[in-house]
């Protein structure tokens, strides 16, 4: 392996969003409230190998949506950056969007225009840098497993799983190198996710994608990543190659997500529930933001937020990971 | 054997539509027993909701039940008026759905709803209905209930609405519950926690549960028995390790593959071709044919076996037997 491989195609550094969740201003002057901010992302670092799946997991509201949105140029960085490493060294171009970088979303209704044909819609991003967009769409239907027929067709004739194999292909027609994929299956049924997600396995080994994957199915997650990133309340805690975190998670948030998700293979287990809830982000504790729930906690962890630190194989941020 | 707390047999649900006849829930028999979690699971619009709907009186018309029986500890109740079935409800019944909020009054304390509900299924005052109102709180897990009692729904985040709701769905004290898909909407810690409440509440009381989802995750994690749905009937019925651990109905096979979780450490999952039926256009025969691999000479002909309520735990002309089973 050349050092060349193992420049990443991503690098995430130190990406914070910030949301103004203020009151209008006339009611902050009359009800005497402050500026309200959100801290949606929260100093998150990370790299992306080229031709690798990496997976983000956590709760709702822990800010993966938001990471993959300012990956794919869609939403600004308040503080820190990502870089993708364009091809031929190139500039990545900002604006819209950045080249080589398209999105699949979780909701295949709401994603795909209902005005347009499907051959339209897919060879949108071509048809956007003026290229040549014959036959872009009928090669692609067939990739994805539709068939060529289906191009003169509209969004509300498919399916959730066939919309979705639409908006897979539409993501390809720029021929992209990373693919951000929020939740691309989990308005699905299982049987049609399976389809789904063995075809995005299929994609990525022929056109040698990466994959930024969002999900907060950790079944899904562990079928699929190389890497996991876990996120709490906005910060990354744990990133670990996907069997070492699920044989050894050593984050204490880690440990509680895997021991409260349903296991296929426990019937009956008596399990010992997580305590708490995700606390407002509008005002997220002190130090480390899991402390208040965590069965470790000491003084320390109220006091100081603990730093990402290497552990083992893994990359923890918690003072007493070991 | 103790009585069951519910019964079905043969079950049906039909929708008149200009294009036809529907039939979202076709001959469906099942028991639960006292102190039983029965998970009802299978994909979208396999009929789950429907039969849960019909159980409790609440189908939208035109959907009507068609035929067969329901019992409820021993007494008939498909055949009840509105108003009697209104009182079963809450009463014998209780209900817990996906979201939170269809459950709630959002102009009302979650402590006089809950009273309310009390007062009107138990002979006592209001100041011993709000006493109840309180412990009941408490026994789902709010914290400070005394405190809480008088907030308003908007104040509780999605994991306390639901265990309002079903302090609302037990507090008279019902011999069923029906929750339709409780923890769909849920984050997995406070799911684990609502499913740890359900099995609690269901083991101390001797409530039967009904549990719908589509997640079989949460149908190991739960369920004493599981029954799997397809196209509006009974695909595959028993106990809970022996259907998601040697499943004999290739679509529970098929499903089990599809699952992640479940099928670890394979590069890809198994695929069941193809899609759910549309109701309107259910193919003859079994209608899973088209997607089964194991199908057989006539099972684009004869239509699946039934499955009585202690009969046979597949409905499948060619079932994956025992010794088919791949060793875990
Ligand atoms: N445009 C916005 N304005 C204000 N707050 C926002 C905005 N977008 C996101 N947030 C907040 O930022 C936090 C992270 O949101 P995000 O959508 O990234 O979460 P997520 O991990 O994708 O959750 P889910 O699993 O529910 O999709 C949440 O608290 C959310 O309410
Ligand atoms: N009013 C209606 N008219 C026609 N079909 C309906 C109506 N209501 C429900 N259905 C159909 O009944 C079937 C069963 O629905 P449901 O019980 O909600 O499924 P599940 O809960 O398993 O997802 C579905 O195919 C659904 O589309
Ligand atoms: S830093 Fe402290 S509170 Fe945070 S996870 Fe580690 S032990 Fe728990
Ligand atoms: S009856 Fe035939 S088609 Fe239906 S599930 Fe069994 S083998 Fe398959
Ligand atoms: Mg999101
Ligand atoms: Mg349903």
């Amino acid at each position: 392996m050349t050092d060349e491989t193992k420049v990443p195609l991503v690098r995430v550094s130190n990406l914070t969003r910030i949301f103004d969740v203020s009151k209008p201003w006339l009611n902050r002057v009359i009800e005497r409230l402050p500026r309200a901010r959100l801290t949606a992302v929260s100093n998150v670092s990370f790299d992306i190998p080229d031709r690798s799946v990496y997976a983000l997991v956590g709760e709702s509201g822990s800010g993966k949506s938001t990471i993959g949105k300012m990956v794919v140029g869609l939403l600004d960085a308040s503080e820190g950056e990502v870089e993708v490493r364009a091809p031929d060294g190139q500039d990545d171009a900002r604006g819209a969007g950045r080249t080589g970088v398209q999105m699949i979303f979780q909701d295949p209704y709401a994603s795909l225009n209902p005005r347009w044909r499907v051959r339209d819609i897919i060879a949108e991003p071509v048809a956007a840098r003026g290229g040549d967009t014959k036959g872009v769409a009928e090669a692609l239907l067939e990739q994805v497993g539709l068939s060529v027929e289906d191009a003169g067709k509209f969004p509300h004739e498919f399916s959730g799983g066939q919309r979705q194999r639409i908006c897979i292909a539409r993501a390809l027609a720029d021929n992209p190198r990373l693919i951000v994929c929020d939740e691309p299956t989990s308005a699905l049924d299982v049987s049609v996710q399976a389809q789904v997600l063995n075809l995005m396995s299929d994609l990525r080994e022929e056109f040698g994608l990466t994959y930024l994957f969002i999900s907060h199915d950790l079944t899904v997650v562990q079928h699929m990543a190389d890497t996991i990133g876990v996120l709490y309340l906005g910060r990354l805690v744990e990133e670990a190659g996907a069997d070492d975190l699920f044989e050894t998670p050593r984050h204490p948030y880690t440990q509680m997500l895997f021991e409260a998700a349903p296991r296929m293979d426990a019937y009956g287990r008596d399990v010992e529930p997580p305590q708490g809830e995700i606390p407002d982000p509008i005002n997220p504790p002190t130090g480390c933001a899991f402390h208040p729930r965590c069965p470790r906690a000491v003084d320390r962890c109220a006091a100081e937020r603990p730093e990402m630190r290497r552990v083992g194989t893994s990359r923890v941020a918690c003072h007493l990971a070991e | 054997m103790t009585e069951p707390t519910l019964s079905l047999r043969g079950l049906t649900v039909e929708i008149p539509t200009r294009h036809g006849l529907l039939r979202p829930v076709d001959k469906v028999s099942y028991d639960i027993a006292p102190g039983e979690i029965l998970g009802v699971v299978g994909e979208s619009g396999a009929g789950k909701s429907m039969a849960g709907n019909a159980v409790i009186g609440l189908l939208n018309r035109p959907a009507r039940i068609a035929g067969g029986e329901v019992w409820l500890n021993g007494t008939r109740i498909d055949q009840l008026g509105r108003e009697p079935m209104r009182k079963l409800r809450g009463k014998q019944i209780g209900m817990v759905f996906q979201d939170p909020l269809t459950s709630l009054n959002p102009l009302l304390t979650v402590g006089d709803q809950i009273s309310e509900t009390i007062l009107e299924h138990l002979p006592l005052s209001r100041a011993q209905a709000r006493e109840r109102a309180i412990a009941a709180l408490d026994e789902v897990g709010i914290p400070a209930a005394k405190d809480r009692v008088d907030s308003y729904p908007h104040a509780f985040s999605g994991g306390m609405r639901q265990r309002v709701v079903i302090a609302l769905a037990l507090c008279a004290e019902p011999s069923l519950i029906i929750a339709d898909e409780p923890t769909t909407a849920l984050d997995v810690s406070v799911q684990a926690q609502i499913i740890a409440l359900l099995k609690r509440l269901c083991r101390d009381r001797g409530t039967a549960v009904m549990l719908v989802t589509h997640d079989m995750g949460v149908i190991a994690e739960a369920a004493d028995r599981v029954a799997v749905m397809y196209a509006g009937r009974l695909a595959e019925i028993g106990p809970v390790a022996d259907v998601l651990g040697a499943p004999r109905h290739p679509y529970t096979v098929g499903l089990m593959g599809s699952t992640p979780g479940a099928s670890r450490g394979q590069r890809r999952l198994t695929q069941i071709p193809g899609a759910m039926p549309r109701l309107g256009a259910l193919p003859q025969g079994c209608a899973f044919h088209p997607r089964c691999p194991r199908r057989g000479l006539n099972c684009d002909v004869d239509p699946a076996p039934g499955l009585e309520a202690d009969g046979d735990r597949s409905a499948c002309w060619f079932p994956v037997s025992d010794s088919e089973q791949v060793p875990a």
